[in-house]
């Protein structure tokens, strides 16, 4: 018994689908059937976290030993109220105040005196060799903290070197109020009240018309809170270039005195002395309690004192790494990235295969989007993959080692992470377009290192003025890796805030939107060429 | 039963033909590297960003009255070497991956069998190019560093002479800027007979360059720092530029020059091995 076979006149087999998803279909099978490509993304994952653990293996951070101290400490430092790494070091003139309260003092002068020869040696005198000046954020004036433990909530009223009375709160806020130096002739009066949770500063300059400067607003104040007289003055920041040859050398300690009278005190107050005693917080080791000092004589008041009320920052005198320090090796990654994106173009010109491409969809705009979405989406999921391991993994590598990771919030660390996928995959996208726009891989391939990776290059070199760096990372591609800074830049506080350190002339995501511009740009121009010209 | 050769034929074959001979694989060498279009068009595009990216970090730089003024001016005007690089490294990787990709290898291979002749000859014509548009880079850079920085604020009388050739660590800085081109031309040559692929293989050179300087800027350790510094080709070649602060250098500049060249010299090697070794 034969069963008839029926031949259909039309083919069973449906017809080819001709969208989007389709072109996307092909492009994916054409990547993933090159097995140069798809291990060339693989070891732009690997780069990235090898490279990565090699450089956490590789960094040690101890400081010391100090004197009394036979061996090194490891690196770190008190986190503030609002989880970020804070110098919390100063001389401090106390009494406890129960409940609400307000001081009242004036200021007739900050002065002060700095080491210009760089870090003091233990067991060295720090006073010895020490010449006048201030620091431009050296500071004296009132505070009222929770506590003498390092990291605590305050708010401070205070004159400073050079940026006139401020008002400081927690660390990072700051606002400014009269401006100018004081003097005996122009002395400041600086006034703090305590209500609840809400502390109030007042600037005056003459002790009877006031202007407020501000409030802050500390959760959980305890009912005691201590208050008084304070000084601290940052190390002497040394304007050296930022040469990777040259060692990152801090500046020698300073000291700033305040001198005061007119303390007046409203509320619960301790009667007797002022108790003097240096808070150290610094995260430098040892501190330096011998340039702290407390003196009264009638009704005037002098503190002297040295160290900073204020956050840290990557590259300052305290030690921290920014934690997309754990994603360096994204570098050797970009590279990979690149040939692989050039390749992904080129190579459909060096085979012919792009007639063949072209004939299947003659729409020539869409066969290049397929392709960069296909590229793009690719690459940025092998690289979240490596950035998601390099992380954590070098984070924790570099404590083990001793080094401070400046703490930085959850969703800052997402976007570190993911960002730095995001910077691979728009890279690769931009290598195809400019593969698709020249036509020869070792060409394109060099074209976008050289706009991409070379800028950077160039700025961490140092050799270039601070204005030129600036201007690089603002307008080449290379602005986008300012999507990896995690830790933000202070006004408040004197510091180096380069690359070198970590920090971008743009805002994380404005940098990485100039990169993208760039790349639509590209692709732009891919598009228009690929179809002007015959493939 | 043999046919008179005639003589034009003779006299043509004995002048380039020779297999075997280097001076023969030089001229072929020389033939098809000059015809290409692209590598008359790269070596002017060297020297033009060359001296164009020097003049303008000169330019961007200024020594006014109350700010640091930077100490290296020699290395200033001479930045532009960093990006120069870049297109003499695709001049030395093209010398080799682009016969592969058309096929050509298999040419050159039948006409001069010996193989390492032909990485010879290969490496002979892209450092004399490499070396003739690098005089011409240097000496437009120093030229434009030396209108320009007189300028900028950069005079003798703050202790800045003119640039000259006759000083002697500025005379070292310009040749060796000019070697630095042409061992990069041949290390790219070596890595590019290695790697084949020319997209890969200018990957893998401007990696090498560029990625070392990149890493050492997070290391934290200053003793890994100064090592990873002396073992990458580009911050070492570079140090051939240094005129100031030459004992702070993680090497001495001909040395840091000399570990370029044991670079260039490793991968000429391994491109030459691996030509030997596996089939075109």
């Amino acid at each position: 018994m034969i069963t008839p076979v029926t031949t259909p006149y039309l083919s069973s087999q449906r017809a080819g689908r001709d969208g989007f998803m389709a072109l996307l279909h092909a492009e994916w099978t054409k990547f993933v059937t090159v097995r140069g490509w798809v291990i060339g993304l693989l070891l732009a994952a690997l780069v990235t976290v090898g490279i990565g653990l090699l450089i956490a293996q590789g960094a040690v951070c101890s400081y010391g030993p100090f004197p009394g101290q036979p061996t090194a400490e490891p690196c770190t430092g008190p986190i503030g109220p609002d989880g970020e790494a804070v110098s919390d070091s100063f001389y401090f003139a106390r009494r406890p105040l129960a409940g609400n309260g307000s001081i009242i003092v004036r200021v007739t002068a900050l002065t002060g005196r700095y080491s210009a020869s760089g870090a003091v040696q233990p067991g060295q005198d720090p006073l010895a060799g020490m010449q006048p000046g201030l620091q431009p954020w050296s500071k004296a004036g009132i505070i009222i903290t929770a506590s003498t433990r390092p990291g605590s909530a305050y708010a401070a009223m205070m004159v400073t070197g050079r940026h006139g009375v401020r008002m400081q709160d927690d660390y990072t806020r700051d606002v400014a109020g009269v401006a100018g130096a004081p003097t005996a002739a122009a002395p400041r009066w600086l006034r703090l009240t305590r209500s609840g949770d809400t502390l109030t500063g007042y600037d005056s300059a003459d002790g009877r018309s006031w202007i407020r400067v501000g409030i802050a607003r500390l959760a959980g104040l305890p009912p005691t809170v201590q208050a008084g007289l304070f000084a601290a003055a940052p190390p002497d920041s040394v304007a050296s270039s930022q040469a990777p040859g040259a060692s990152r050398e801090t500046g020698g300690p300073s000291q700033a005195t305040g001198h005061f009278d007119h303390v007046s005190l409203r509320g619960r107050w301790p009667r007797g002395a002022w108790r003097g005693g240096q808070v150290d917080g610094s995260g430098e080791g040892s501190g330096s309690p011998s340039l702290g000092e407390l003196s009264q004589a009638g009704g005037r008041l002098t503190v002297a004192g040295s160290g900073d009320i204020a956050p840290v920052v990557s590259g300052g005198a305290a030690p921290g790494m920014p934690i997309e320090n754990t994603l360096v090796g994204a570098f050797g990654g970009l590279i990979a990235v690149i040939v692989v994106g050039t390749m992904f173009s080129t190579a459909e010109y060096r085979r012919g295969l792009l007639r063949l491409t072209l004939a299947a969809t003659p729409r020539r705009g869409q066969v290049l989007a397929a392709k960069a979405t296909v590229i793009g989406a690719v690459t940025f999921a092998a690289e979240l993959a490596g950035s998601a391991v390099a992380v954590p993994l070098g984070a924790r590598m570099l404590r083990a080692h001793g080094n401070f990771i400046l703490p930085v919030s959850l969703p800052t660390q997402l976007r570190v992470a993911a960002g730095t996928a995001a910077l691979l995959a728009v890279a690769a996208v931009l290598a195809l377009a400019m593969g698709t726009v020249l036509r020869r891989s070792a060409g394109a391939v060099t074209t976008v290192i050289a706009v991409l990776v070379l800028p950077y290059v160039l700025v961490t070199a140092g050799l270039l003025p601070a204005g030129a760096s600036q201007w690089l990372l603002r307008v080449t591609p290379a602005a986008g890796f300012a999507i990896q800074q995690s830790v933000p830049q202070y006004p408040q506080v004197s510091n180096a805030y380069t690359p070198f350190n970590g920090y971008y002339p743009l805002a994380p995501w404005a940098g990485f939107a100039v990169l993208c511009a760039w790349t639509v740009v590209a692709l732009g121009l891919a598009a228009w060429l690929l179809r002007r010209r015959d493939a | 039963m043999s046919s008179p050769v005639p003589a034009g034929q003779a006299r043509r074959s004995a002048v380039a033909g020779q297999p075997g001979r280097l001076s023969g694989a030089v001229h072929a060498e020389w033939t098809k590297l000059r015809t290409l279009p692209g590598t008359s068009w790269l070596l002017a595009a060297t020297i033009a960003a060359t001296a164009a990216a020097s003049a303008a970090a000169a330019a961007a730089t200024s020594c006014l009255p109350d700010v640091a003024c930077p100490a290296d001016i020699t290395r200033l005007s001479l930045a532009g070497i960093d990006l120069g690089q870049a297109m003499v490294a695709l001049v030395g990787v093209l010398a080799v991956s682009s016969e592969y990709s058309t096929g050509m290898i298999a040419a050159t291979l039948t006409a001069v069998p010996r193989r390492p002749a032909v990485l010879a000859a290969k490496a002979i014509v892209v450092s004399g190019l490499a070396l003739a548009a690098g005089i011409i880079a240097v000496a437009g850079s120093l030229l434009a560093a030396r209108l320009l920085l007189p300028a900028r604020g950069f005079t003798a009388a703050r202790g800045y002479p003119p640039l000259s050739l006759a000083d002697g660590p500025v005379l070292r800085a310009a040749a060796g800027s000019v070697l630095y081109l042409a061992l990069i031309a041949l290390l790219s040559l070596g890595v590019g007979t290695l790697v084949r692929d020319a997209a890969a293989a200018i990957g893998v050179v401007l990696g090498l360059l560029y990625l070392f300087p990149v890493i050492a800027s997070v290391l934290t350790d200053p003793t890994w720092r100064r090592h990873l510094e002396q073992i990458a080709p580009m911050t070492a070649g570079l140090d051939i530029q240094a005129t100031t602060g030459l004992s702070n250098l993680p090497l001495s500049p001909w040395v840091g020059l000399g570990v370029l060249a044991a670079w260039a010299a490793a991968a000429l090697l391994a491109g030459g091995l691996m030509l030997q070794l596996r089939d075109a």
